[in-house]
């Protein structure tokens, strides 16, 4: 593998790509949106090329490309369906949609998310599909922090004593409960685009995590960003109540949704946490005051009560 | 304060005048010295063949969506939202 060659090989592909689609192309170059070892991103004109992680492999991507192309106004389609081989990496193709601005969380489509997710559990999940990999990625996590021996004790203690609280199979130690959902499996802000760009619709993007699983997950960042005291009240309210009302399967209509959301969130709280603890670690600085409120979230977890441990929302 | 039993944040509610804490997650009360007396005597008001009008209904905090035991203490002087403007914040609601 030469990955040095990935960028510049991915945003020739790109052009072409973009060249084939509009021959006259305006502006006429290429523009990195991401760069990092699981994904490779490169936009140019209206043409979005995707390198997928390393272990990506076809058997679990194309039927994920496939659910995609299938579920129009919930998922953006992709331009291909089947991913091309770059330097040993599946690459895809998308049209550009515009992103949520990073610079302006307020303005974040908290409704037009929900309804998306509500949607999505809702569709029946295509024949073949793997499994959502939201518990996997969380796995991935701890097992960095457990090898980053230079990682602060107290919050590596806390954040990993918090893990061992969460059933396995959201450790992707065990099957996700059955029957699943289709799921997103990586929901968070940067998953949204408008396509058309710029005020097209909304649409969830990234079918790297997509599968069938305990749809509750997709609902998790959030819920846990609001039980860390991050995410305002009012916020959090407002996507729970338009997943609801788009008819949601992942909590009950009515009522606590906790039993439901709890092992999600507690998830992904170790989750974000051990992140956070290992990049601050490499970036040689201390936790943050956001970063500390999901360490100390993880500090005051206690066991799951059994009633909750299969996690599996009624 | 943390609720003695499960440990999980205690908030603090004024029922009538009386000071009362009640714990997030197993909804415990915790009374101080003298409180359960000063809520017995509200009672006994209560049950009088005539009783005081009413005062308005000293009603919970406006309801916070529900949280998990664990969750950070909400409402009250615990809130902690001004991290919503916080760079890592920010960061954390696109990120993995």
């Amino acid at each position: 593998m030469t990955p040095n060659r990935l960028l510049p090989d991915l945003a020739a592909h790109a052009e072409a790509t973009a060249h084939t689609l509009a021959p006259a192309c305006g502006s006429c170059m290429a523009v990195t949106l991401a760069d990092r070892p699981d994904a490779t991103v490169v936009r140019h004109a209206d043409t979005v090329a995707k390198a997928h992680p390393p272990d990506s492999v076809p058997a679990d991507l194309v039927p994920r490309l496939t659910a995609a192309a299938r579920l129009p106004g919930l998922l953006l389609p992709p331009l291909t369906p089947a991913p091309a081989d770059l330097h040993g990496r599946l690459v895809s193709y998308w049209p550009y949609g515009r992103p949520v601005d990073p610079a302006d969380p307020d303005a974040a489509p908290w409704e037009d998310a929900a309804a998306l997710l509500a949607g999505l559990h809702r569709a029946p999940a295509p024949a073949g599909l793997p499994a959502m990999r939201g518990p996997v990625k969380a796995a991935r996590a701890v097992k960095r922090l457990r090898s980053a021996t230079a990682a602060p004790r107290a919050a590596a203690t806390a954040v990993l004593r918090a893990w061992d609280t969460v059933p396995a199979w959201a450790r992707a130690e065990a099957p996700q409960p059955v029957p699943g959902a289709l799921c997103h499996g990586d929901f968070h802000l940067g998953q949204l685009v408008r396509h058309p760009a710029p005020d097209g619709p909304w649409l969830l993007i990234d079918v790297d995590d997509l599968g069938t699983g305990v749809p509750a997950w997709d609902l998790g960042r959030p819920a846990a960003w609001y039980a860390c005291g991050l995410l305002p009240p009012d916020e959090w309210s407002r996507f729970l109540a338009a997943y609801r009302a788009a008819g949601g399967t992942a909590v009950p209509a009515a009522g606590d949704p906790w039993p439901a959301l709890d092992v999600p969130a507690r998830a992904l709280t170790v989750q974000t946490a051990a992140r956070a603890i290992t990049k601050a670690q490499e970036e040689g600085r201390p936790l943050d005051e956001a970063e500390q409120c999901l360490v100390d979230a993880c500090d005051r977890m206690v066991p799951v009560p059994p009633e909750l441990a299969q996690g599996s929302p009624k | 304060m943390q609720c003695p039993k499960c440990h999980a944040p205690m908030h603090t509610y004024n029922r009538n005048g009386v000071q009362i804490e009640q714990c997030s997650g197993c909804r415990g009360i915790f009374l101080d010295y003298g409180e359960l007396e000063a809520l017995t005597r509200l009672e006994s008001q209560w049950t009088q063949p005539a009783p005081p009008p009413p005062a308005a209904p000293q009603s919970y905090p406006a309801a916070a969506p529900q949280a998990p035991a664990w969750g950070a203490p909400h409402g009250g002087h615990g809130a902690q939202y001004g991290h919503r403007r916080h760079k890592s914040f920010g960061h954390m609601l696109f990120s993995s």
